[in-house]
Formats: structure tokens, C-alpha cells, sequence
């Protein structure tokens, strides 16, 4: 594991109110453990020439995806995007299912179709996403608008890069959700770069939840590299969703530690920058957290890990002795 | 003498424009400090300056939404959508500004709007698009799709220097596989001109981007069964060159129109309509199409494979419509 | 911080206006009421438009008291209830009339209707039906003036519905981001078609997004010309200035429906009264006559002007041909001949 520093100014600790216990905490810990450890195995499989297509890392965002997808309930839908694996991992998704999709395998969601996160299971309220950043806010409005119409005490969620928005479906699609009033909350990961374009050329404000005024709907600010403090956020915001307030912008300050995809190895960001955030771990920050705050032994937590390393290795077996699709299905389920 | 890439000669292109003509500019995600996302426009920032290389934010409507509007003021803007497939997101203010300003109010808009299409790079459904039939049935718009260096040269400077919008589809798969050498010379190639890669007595082939390669292994193959194959590149899909597709259906009188983008509603239907219409008693054979089947362009290799046209695809039907 | 000056219904009203002004917004503001009452009322009652008719009817302020701002070389895309911007811009009455009867005379040959027009002799863009997509393309405008070192505007209108979608979010981004010189007026006339602002956003003032783009914005009465005027001047001398781009809100009622076939009978007749006593032309009159700038006399002989220039407009556009048929295929691409 790398980047542990011993002797980091950054610390969490567990936000007043917070109902969580120890079972569940281990939980986290081992979704972001998971999260990590499956996303270096796929960097080594893309590597190897196994991984078909690009990589898309989430190094350093694991709690953004985690903390507030564990914060969700069953009925509530997420529209992932392509650096949110740890929310699909927390939905249920298995490990074998993204390394089978990334290997562009029979056996994966979309049997070959479509490949890294863009697929999705309604079942287990999963939208899929499209290389189209922001498209999911509109569908997603749309799943809480059916939601609102049958009176359920759901939300959806779905998330954005501070790239992202910048675009149309963004605006359309939070606009529509505010006026209507719709429980959808929007996770807006500002990591800090869309691709090489720092945030400070994507927008002429430092703080984008300031946005969410504009539309009329709850805005606020988290550590995105926080675990607890994500859990916390979304569950007050799901709260508020829930009672009909409208929907809910969290601008989570996170930072991308890698590049925009495997290939590009993001020359463009200052060392120093790359360096501060890696103080910031969010796995480290809540490894100490358990150990120091919660007494958790370091055996135990050794043990959750090595349990995440076995199944992703076991996922990586499984995965590349599946075959390809056959080109039969090519022309299948264009139509119903 | 060095050989260029497809990928440099396009470069090389809008730099050469970029020198002499100060009005041209770039904008887009990515090309400035980036160079782009295939490094199309590598090294463009530090030559001309970040007020002629623009990083923009990820909005492809902005993007060339201010284009038409620094074009309408005497601009030369070059905009760059990342991967083709995005141009779905400027698509009102291609069709619904750009092509209509000088119908309706005599206003040129000089614009070119350039990106990667096509497949065969793994890039599935969002990342391997060719998007040309979006845009085909809209007057005002101009598009064009080089296969070689030479052409991917000429016609990007045959685009800036064009009064009118230009759709320029580069392939993404010709990036670095294809070279050439380059004359040291200003060139230009004319948008609506369509170039013959190979001539030939029994059939033809007409077709454009990447498809034209795999044409001309086709080509190679069929010569040793004694059919001998011409095979026409469009060059530009609007203008269409019609002059040129029914010279090559005259001569041959069989013909095999080949394109990247899915059949129905492609290009290859208008080829094939000129074709029945003007050139109907000359032919010896129906009109064969060859083109993907109509789904998303799938991802994982033995599905994209089925997908795409391949040689053997061609050579099988070419025998068919050479033993008519 | 950005700046915000929330001026409310007129009170901002701080600004100076020299009287020749003063007056010259009042011919303008009544002649756009003349040009429009004698399309809508008359001339479309009549079958002698072509299509469709949109008029700013109660907005003649916002136009006029931002456009009379412009030096030559800036450029301007207005929207379709922005009439003044034409007029002062230097399109004539007769052209603009031959424009909506379908003539060849008109400023786009017949090819396009009503107020979708545009000459850039004139540097009007012309506006298409897909609102807020002159919102990038005026950044674009504004884009250019930069590059070239140029102390020019570019002035983009759109109404309240526009805001909502997407093209006006990134247009207004990145302008905000280049610090563009582009300054964009938002005529709030309080109904896109029939939905009221209440079902089109879930806020106050519209404006006030700007605070989400690190922009500044002022809210003023768009039924007080001198409120507008000052609103605007602020905005527009701080783009100039190299203070990039400013959202102004208008706030102000559209008088009839949509367009001139719709009665607008969704919106509660209790609001056409209470905005008619708020008429920018009469207030504008009235104060005017109050400060003694002007007579009654005066201004009903304004009025005759007015009126005489719209009768010749209407005679000289009724007898212009129609374009020829033949002409149908030209100039969908630049032609050298």
C-alpha cells in the first residue's frame, strides 16, 4: 500500500450526530479498501494488455463514492460515473462483474458492449452513464420526478465533476429538479482537474456550491476525503430530499491523484499539489481514525484487507478465463 | 525525405494557417496545455499563446457557439471536440446557426469543427462514432473525411480558408498508422473533390476515411482472382463529388458503395440514389452496400470485429457482384 | 466579491442622462410602440404578414435604454421583443416592415420571418429560434474583441425563459471564466409562452446566478427607462473597461400573449391592469412633461412622426416584390459571383 505518512497534520473524526457503529465503519474501511486494491489490480491488468479500452482511476476519491453511497437506502437509485466504482461496489456490484466489463468479457454487465463503469442494473438501482458528462442529471431527475409522483421517500443520486458542470445537461437538468422539487442529490466531486483544465479555467468561482443558490436548492461543502463526513452530508441531504425540500448540491473537495485516464500521466499538475493531496489520503485518514478513535486492532483491519485482496484476486482469475462474447450477440438487444 | 503522419499533416496544417492568417484561433477542452487529447495541437500553445490556443470548459455548445460568433466578427476559429461523438452536444448550433446564417441574412460563418471519428481502437460506443449522416441532410454545411496525410493537409487548410462552416472528420485509427511524404509547398485540396486511390475495369469501389485501406486490401485480393477493382475516395461527403461517382459507375458498371457509418440512413443511400437515377442503364448489377449493421458501435473486440467491414467482407461480396 | 447592486423595481435611478437623450429615448420607445401596434393590430388582422408576429409590447424600454449605449462597432444579438435594437441600429421602418410581409426587400430576402433578422452592415445578429443560443455565440463575439485588443461590447438579449437552458449556462460560464467584454440583458416579462417564472425556476431573481460565475448583476425596473439606462450603462462601461461580462435583469410584464395568435388567457387579467399603469412610455412621458423637458404638444406631435414614418414604411413595403422563386437555392453557401 502506498502513501502512508506517519506523522500527517490531516485527521477525521466522527461528525455530532452521526449513527454509526462499529460494524459499519468496518464496512467502509472495507468498500474503500476494495475500491483501492481492485482499481491498482486493473492498473496492472491494463498493463498486461488485458484491460480492453482506457483506465479510469479514483486514487484518492474512494470516500466520496463510498461514504455517500453507503449512505443511501434500498430503493434509492445512483447514477455513477466512471470514477465512482466504489459506489457500484457499495450497490452490490462484484468485483469479478468490473473486472469481467474492464476485460470487455462475456460474463460482464453489458457482455462486451460497453465497457469500464457504463453499465447499469435497475434492479439494484443502477443508471448507467454515457461518455456524455452531466447527461445523468437530467435521467436522474427523471428517476426522482417518478419517485415524487408515487409518493415514495426515495432519492436518487448521481454525480458530477467540477468539469462537468460546466455543461448544458447540468444546468437543465438541476434546474428542472429544483422547480419541480425532485429528491435528487447531486454530489458534484470537485477533484480539481477535467482532464488537464483546472478547476480555476472550468469556473470563475472557487466554491461551486455556490451554484446551487442560483437554482434555488440546498448547497453545501464536504471533505470529500472523508468517509464519515460523506455518510453524514448525504444522509442529512437524503433527509431533506425525503421531506420534500428539493434536490441537494454537496460540493465534496477531493483531489484526482492520477491522470484523467492510465495513459496520461498528468504532467500538468504542480508535484507539490499531487504531494499536499497525498497527505490527505482518505484510506490512511480512516485506517487512523479506527485505530485511534474507535479501537479497532490493526489485525483486524489487516484482515479486512487481505479479505478485499482475495476477492479481487479471485475476480482477476475468474474474469480473464471467461471468454469473449461471440460475435453473434453484435446485432442483439438494439431493440426490444 | 521524412514521411508525415495523418495526425502531424493535420497539425501541421492549422499551424501553417495559424502563421500566416493571425485570425485564426483554436478553442476547445483540453488543446492548450494539454495539446490535446490525441496531440493534435502539441506545442501549439507555447508558439502562438494561450489567446489563440484556448482551453475552454466542457461545454461543446459554448465551444462553438462562440466560435459562430468570433467567426461572424472576421475570426477563423478552429474548434476541436474531443472525440467526435461529442458534436451531439453542439448539435443546435451547427444545424440551427452555423448552416442557416447566410441563407437567411447573408452572414458567413467561417468556422471548422474538427474532431476524431471512427472505430477499431476499442474505444466503444461513445468513442468510435461516425457521425457525418447527422449532418449530411443539412444545407449550409460543408463536411469532409481525408484518408491520406496529403488530403488531411490540404483539406484542414481547405477548411479554415473556406467562408462557410466545415465539418472536418478526421479518423482516429489513420492518427499514426498512416504516412506520406509531403510536398514542402502550400497545398490545398478542394472540398467536393473525390480522388481515385486505384483504377480498375470490372468494379468499383466508392467509400472514404479508413474504410478507403481496407478497400484497397480488398482490392489487392480480388486482383488475384482476376477481378480488377477502382476504388474511389470521396473525400468530401458535402459537397458530395457526383461527377466523380458516376464517371466510376459508368466505367465499371458495378459498383460496391463502403462506408464506417451504420447502413441505414448513411451516406452510402445518397450514392446509391445519384447512381440509379443518372447512371441507371450503365449499370450490369444491383448497387451493393457495405456498411456496420445498425447498432451503438459495440466494445469488446470479437463484437467490434463483427462490426466493422472487413477485407473479407468486401472480397466476399465483390466476387458476388463481379460474377452477376 | 462580485458586484450586485440590487436596484428593485426602479430604485437604482442615480444615473445622469442628458436631456437630448432623454428625448431621443422617448421618439425611439414610441416608435417601437408604432412599428409593433401597427403589425400586431393592424397589419396581422389584416393576412398582410407572412407567419407569425412577437412583439415587446410593454418591454419598448429595454430595448431602447440599452441599445442607445452602442458606439458603431459593437455588436448586438437581440432577441424577438427587442425591436429598439433594430430601429437604433440604423434599420429602417420600411425594411423592417418588408421583413414582415415576406418582401425580397426585407432584411433577410424573404428567407426568414418576423424578428429572426439580422444584418452585420449594421452588426445585428440575427437571432434563431432556439433560445439562448445567442448567448455563446455573443461570448464568441465578445471573444474576438479581446483577442484583437478591441474596446468593444457585445450586448446579447434573451427573456427569462432562455435562462433555463443549456447554451445560456455555458455561454454565460465562459464568458465568466475569459472575463469576456459581453453584457447580457434578461427581459423577465414574467411569462416563457404560458409558464410563469415560478414554474421556469425555483429563485427570485435570475440574475442572481451570476453569483455562481463570480459575475456582477443588477436587477432593475424594465419599465422605467431611466432605471434601464443606468443598469445598463454600469454594466457596459465595466465590460469595456476590461471588468468582463455582468447579467442584467429586467424586470418587466409582456403585454400580450406569446405571439399574436395566442390571448394569453392562462395569465390573471388582474396583472395586464396593474402593468399598464406601469407603461414605460406614459410614466416616461409623464415624468418628462413633470420636469419640463418636454410638452404635451410636443409629444403628440411625436406621435404624428411616429406615426407618419410607420404609414410610409407600410406603403413602401406593400409595394415591394416578393422574391423570385428562382432565387429559392442561393446563397446556402458563399457564392464568388
Amino acid at each position: 500500500m502506498a502513501n502512508r505518512s506517519t506523522h500527517s497534520a490531516y485527521a477525521i473524526s466522527a461528525p455530532a450526530g452521526l449513527e454509526l457503529d462499529r460494524v459499519e465503519m468496518l464496512e467502509l474501511h472495507y468498500f474503500m479498501q476494495l475500491n483501492r486494491r481492485l482499481e491498482n489490480r486493473l492498473g496492472h491488468l491494463y498493463r498486461q494488455n488485458q484491460v480492453v479500452g482506457g483506465l479510469y482511476s479514483s486514487l484518492g476519491q474512494e470516500a466520496c463514492s463510498v461514504g455517500s453511497a453507503y449512505a443511501l437506502e434500498d430503493g434509492d437509485f445512483v447514477g455513477p460515473m466512471i470514477r465512482n466504482l466504489g459506489a457500484v461496489l457499495v450497490r452490490g456490484v462484484r468485483p469479478l462483474d468490473v473486472v469481467a466489463q474492464y476485460c470487455a468479457r462475456a460474463i460482464g454487465p453489458t457482455r462486451g458492449k460497453d465497457q469500464n463503469l457504463h453499465f447499469g442494473w435497475v434492479e439494484r438501482g443502477l443508471i448507467a452513464p454515457i461518455s456524455v458528462v452531466g447527461a445523468l442529471i437530467p435521467v436522474m431527475a427523471g428517476v426522482a420526478l417518478e419517485m415524487k409522483l408515487h409518493g415514495k421517500a426515495q432519492v436518487a443520486l448521481t454525480y458530477i465533476g467540477d468539469g462537468g458542470m460546466s455543461t448544458t445537461d447540468f444546468h437543465e437538468g438541476l434546474n428542472f429538479a429544483a422547480v419541480h422539487k425532485l429528491p435528487l442529490i447531486l454530489i458534484v466531486e470537485n477533484n480539481g482537474y477535467a482532464y488537464s483544465t483546472p478547476t480555476s479555467r472550468q469556473a470563475a468561482v472557487p466554491d461551486l456550491a455556490v451554484r446551487a443558490r442560483g437554482y434555488g436548492c440546498h448547497g453545501e461543502i464536504a471533505d470529500g476525503n472523508d468517509v464519515l463526513a460523506m455518510v453524514d452530508v448525504v444522509r442529512r441531504a437524503r433527509e431533506r430530499c425525503a421531506a420534500g425540500a428539493g434536490p441537494v448540491m454537496v460540493e465534496a473537495k477531493t483531489f484526482r491523484r492520477k491522470g484523467h485516464a492510465e495513459h496520461d500521466d498528468a504532467g500538468y499538475v504542480p508535484a507539490a499539489l499531487r504531494a499536499e493531496w497525498e497527505r490527505r489520503d482518505p484510506l490512511d485518514a480512516f485506517r487512523r481514525f479506527l485505530l485511534e478513535e474507535m479501537d479497532v486492532a490493526a489485525a483486524d483491519l489487516d484482515d479486512i484487507e487481505r479479505k478485499a485482496d482475495e476477492e479481487v484476486e479471485r475476480s482477476v482469475e475468474e474474469a480473464l478465463a471467461a471468454p469473449f462474447p461471440d460475435a453473434s450477440i453484435a446485432r442483439e438487444d438494439v431493440y426490444a | 525525405m521524412a514521411l508525415t503522419t495523418y495526425i502531424d499533416a493535420i497539425r501541421e496544417g492549422i499551424w501553417e494557417e495559424m502563421e500566416k492568417d493571425e485570425r485564426v484561433f483554436i478553442l476547445g477542452e483540453d488543446v492548450g496545455i494539454y495539446g490535446g487529447a490525441f496531440k493534435v495541437t502539441k506545442g501549439m500553445l507555447d508558439h502562438f499563446g494561450e489567446n489563440r490556443v484556448i482551453d475552454t470548459p466542457i461545454s461543446e455548445s459554448a465551444i462553438v457557439g462562440a466560435a459562430i460568433g468570433a467567426a461572424l466578427v472576421g475570426m477563423r476559429p478552429v474548434a476541436e471536440m474531443q472525440f467526435i461523438d461529442f458534436i451531439s452536444c453542439a448539435f443546435d448550433q451547427i444545424v440551427n446557426f452555423a448552416a442557416k446564417c447566410r441563407y437567411r441574412w447573408g452572414a458567413g460563418v467561417p468556422i471548422v469543427v474538427r474532431g476524431p471519428c471512427g472505430g477499431g481502437v476499442h474505444g466503444g460506443p461513445f468513442h468510435s462514432q461516425n457521425v457525418e449522416s447527422y449532418f449530411f441532410n443539412v444545407p449550409g454545411l460543408k463536411i469532409v473525411c481525408p484518408s491520406t496525410a496529403y488530403d488531411a493537409k490540404g483539406l484542414i487548410k481547405a477548411a479554415i480558408r473556406d467562408p462557410d462552416p466545415v465539418l472536418y472528420f478526421e479518423h482516429k485509427y489513420l492518427y499514426r498508422r498512416i504516412k506520406e511524404e509531403l510536398p514542402a509547398e502550400d497545398f490545398v485540396v478542394p472540398i467536393g473533390k473525390a480522388q481515385l486511390r486505384r483504377e480498375g475495369d470490372d468494379l468499383s469501389i466508392i467509400t472514404y476515411g479508413a474504410m478507403t485501406y481496407t478497400a484497397l486490401e480488398a482490392a489487392g485480393e480480388l486482383e488475384k482472382e482476376g477481378v480488377s477493382v477502382e476504388v474511389l475516395d470521396l473525400r468530401s461527403i458535402l459537397p458530395i463529388d457526383e461527377d466523380a461517382i458516376l464517371e466510376t459507375a459508368r466505367k465499371t458498371s458495378k459498383v460496391i458503395v463502403l462506408h464506417e457509418a451504420t447502413l441505414t440512413g448513411g451516406p452510402g443511400g445518397e450514392v446509391v440514389a445519384r447512381i440509379a437515377e443518372k447512371a441507371f442503364e450503365h449499370l450490369d448489377g444491383p448497387i451493393v452496400r457495405i456498411a456496420p449493421p445498425d447498432t451503438p458501435v459495440p466494445y469488446s473486440p470479437p463484437l467490434e470485429e463483427a462490426f466493422l467491414p472487413q477485407v473479407n467482407d468486401i472480397v466476399a461480396k465483390a466476387r458476388e457482384l463481379a460474377a452477376y | 466579491m462580485p458586484e450586485k447592486t440590487v436596484a428593485g423595481k426602479g430604485s437604482d435611478r442615480t444615473v445622469e442622462v442628458p436631456v437630448e437623450a432623454r428625448l431621443k429615448m422617448l421618439h425611439y420607445m414610441k416608435l417601437v410602440r408604432e412599428i409593433e401596434d401597427r403589425i400586431e393590430r393592424k397589419l396581422y388582422r389584416q393576412g398582410k404578414i407572412v407567419g407569425g408576429v412577437y412583439v415587446g409590447r410593454g418591454q419598448e424600454a429595454i430595448s431602447v435604454g440599452t441599445a442607445i449605449h452602442m458606439v458603431k462597432d459593437d455588436v448586438v444579438a437581440p432577441s424577438h421583443r427587442d425591436m429598439g435594437v433594430f430601429l437604433m441600429r440604423g434599420v429602417t421602418p420600411r425594411r423592417i416592415i418588408a421583413q414582415y410581409m415576406g418582401r425580397a426587400a426585407g432584411l433577410t430576402k424573404g428567407r426568414d420571418g418576423n424578428m429572426h433578422m439580422g444584418d452585420m452592415d449594421y452588426n445585428v445578429i440575427a437571432f434563431v429560434s432556439h433560445l439562448a443560443d445567442n448567448v455563446p455565440v455573443s461570448a464568441g463575439v465578445a471573444l474576438a474583441f479581446k483577442m484583437r485588443g478591441e474596446k468593444l461590447v457585445c450586448l446579447c438579449y434573451h427573456g427569462e425563459g432562455a435562462t433555463s437552458r443549456g447554451d445560456w449556462h455555458e455561454g454565460i460560464n465562459l464568458a465568466s471564466v475569459h472575463k469576456l467584454p459581453v453584457v447580457y440583458f434578461i427581459n423577465n416579462n414574467s411569462y416563457a409562452y404560458s409558464t410563469p417564472t415560478s414554474l421556469q425556476y425555483a429563485i427570485e431573481d435570475v440574475a442572481s446566478r451570476a453569483e455562481g460565475y463570480g459575475m456582477p448583476w443588477e436587477v432593475a425596473d424594465g419599465n422605467d427607462i431611466i432605471a434601464v439606462y443606468g443598469a445598463a450603462k454600469r454594466a457596459i462601461d465595466r465590460a469595456r473597461a476590461g471588468g468582463g461580462p455582468s447579467l442584467v435583469e429586467y424586470k418587466t410584464f409582456r403585454m400580450t400573449g406569446h405571439s399574436a395568435h395566442d390571448d394569453a388567457g392562462y395569465v390573471p387579467p388582474e396583472l395586464f391592469e396593474e402593468w399598464k399603469r406601469r407603461d414605460p412610455i406614459v410614466r416616461f412621458e409623464n415624468a418628462l412633461i413633470e420636469e419640463e423637458a418636454i410638452t404635451p404638444a410636443r409629444i403628440e406631435e411625436m406621435q404624428r412622426e411616429c406615426v407618419a414614418i410607420i404609414d410610409d414604411a407600410v406603403d413602401w413595403a406593400e409595394q415591394q416584390p416578393y422574391p423570385d422563386p428562382a432565387d429559392v437555392t442561393k446563397g446556402v453557401y458563399y457564392d464568388e459571383g
